[in-house]
């Protein structure tokens, strides 16, 4: 179980099983705090800042956005792709992104 | 009277009743108030901190909307080592481990990072870590961060080129220890850079500076400057995670920006790390083995909740083995852990954890 788990449990926000990812994305590049960062996003996303750790409600808005989901369906946007449509959502420059782009 | 399971410091199961758990929340925040110099915990806050450790049930989580990001500095290598250093042997590779993390575990975040997490080792074999980031990076979702130790101690005998303080300083030799670490600050800032400038190289997203300030004050003036390099010569993110509570004076006249590194606990420790320009900052306190879960959690959210009202920036306080409240002990028992992470969340106003 390891220390992870306790805490995904816990307090975490789920990561792409919801929107933990995105919400992370704008503390590394834009410095929010945590209430600033989910609002941002949650603008973005059309949904109340709660809504953002919920499974059920950001499961089905990831695959309509296609910015990469929790399980494997064909023909939704993985890895890079997914970060790529992350980034163009949120309006923010990601380096691995940028440099993707750029070759 | 009503008796509660919590446990020590150091891992162990004890019962307290109302009044010891009482107690030692107080004690905890007191005990942080006097060596921080900052505000203790409120009454209320006290009164939170009761209900959360007196709650029955084994595990607690936060309230449905106060779920923050969660960020890492071991990541997949917590399953694949097997030498020792508390991972669980399972042999993947390490792209694998990483997507576990994920995929499997819905982590917000997640390091790629190695065995010997030192940049002094890392610097010869970087094109080895362009190489598997530039995977890694192209088929994951989350940020991942490069992720290792500053740790300055590498570059004293008898492992690195300079004289070392801890055997100088007994011998009276203040000059010599004081020149010795002021030329091993230089050589670790220019690997800290080089490190940084060959990660992003490969359209890496973010750099983790991880245990910072080890080897005191040294090694926590090193990490700055190679910030503040970083983030005006990259498109990194930075990450700064501490070592310990307190930057350990083993120079004493260190300062960066014209204030004195030696002394600074974590609300001071911020406020350097955001001017260097990092975007989040993982404050440490130590978690002490004889007394009790909640004394060491009242004390690390008091710390915590004087942190982020000082900084400008995210504040992921660490809350691992020994850290944060969380017993020192191979595996920390989810019940302390849950505790501590609610704790931090909800009265230590952390951004993540």
């Amino acid at each position: 179980m390891g220390m992870p788990v306790p805490h995904v449990m816990a307090s975490g926000m789920g990561g792409i099983r919801a929107a933990g990812d995105l919400v992370a994305w704008m503390q590394l590049t834009r410095r929010m705090r945590i209430n600033n960062a989910k609002a941002y996003v949650a603008e973005k996303l059309k949904v109340a800042p709660k809504d953002l750790s919920d499974v059920y409600i950001m499961r089905d808005i990831r695959e309509e956005l296609d910015i990469g989901i929790i399980t494997g369906v064909p023909g939704c946007a993985k890895g890079i792709e997914a970060r790529s449509n992350i980034a163009d959502l949120l309006d923010i420059e990601i380096n691995s992104v940028k440099h993707y782009r750029k070759n | 009277m009503e008796k509660h399971l919590t446990r020590m410091g150091d891992g162990k199961l004890v019962e307290m009743s109302s009044d010891e758990l009482r107690h030692d929340l107080e004690g905890g925040s007191e005990d942080a108030a006097d060596k921080g110099k900052i505000e203790p915990l409120s009454r209320s806050e006290i009164d939170s901190l009761f209900d959360i450790f007196t709650d029955s049930n084994k595990h607690v989580s936060v309230a449905h909307g106060n779920e923050v990001v969660l960020t890492d500095d071991v990541g997949h290598f917590r399953l694949i080592q097997d030498n020792g250093g508390c991972g669980i042997g399972i042999p993947l590779n390490h792209m694998a481990a990483v997507m576990l993390h994920e995929r499997g575990y819905g982590m917000d975040t997640t390091p790629y990072t190695a065995v010997d997490a030192t940049f002094k080792s890392f610097k010869p074999i970087m094109p080895y870590f362009q190489q598997e980031m530039e995977i890694i990076i192209k088929n994951t979702i989350i940020p991942i961060y490069f992720c290792a130790m500053p740790n300055l101690s590498a570059y004293y005998y008898p492992d690195g080129p300079f004289p070392n303080p801890s055997d100088l300083l007994p011998a009276g030799k203040v000059k010599e220890a004081l020149e010795a670490q002021e030329k091993a600050v230089e050589h670790l800032t220019k690997d800290l850079i080089f490190c940084g400038e060959k990660i992003d190289q490969i359209g890496c997203d973010s750099f983790n500076f991880d245990t910072v300030g080890s080897a005191g004050d040294g090694d926590f003036l090193a990490t700055l400057r190679a910030v503040e390099h970083l983030k005006k010569n990259t498109n990194m993110g930075i990450v700064v995670g501490m070592a310990s509570e307190f930057v350990l004076g083993m120079h004493g006249g260190f300062e960066y920006r014209g204030e004195r590194l030696a002394g600074m606990y974590p609300n001071e420790q911020a406020k350097m790390v955001e001017s260097a320009g990092a975007d989040i900052f993982g404050p440490v306190i130590n978690t002490n083995t004889r007394k009790s879960v909640a004394w060491n959690v009242a004390r690390t959210t008091a710390f915590s909740k004087s942190c982020s009202e000082a900084a400008n920036i995210p504040i992921h306080p660490n809350v691992g083995m020994g850290v944060g409240g969380v017993p020192m002990c191979e595996t920390p028992p989810a019940d302390a852990v849950t505790r501590a992470s609610k704790s931090l969340v909800e009265i230590g106003k952390a951004d993540g954890l």
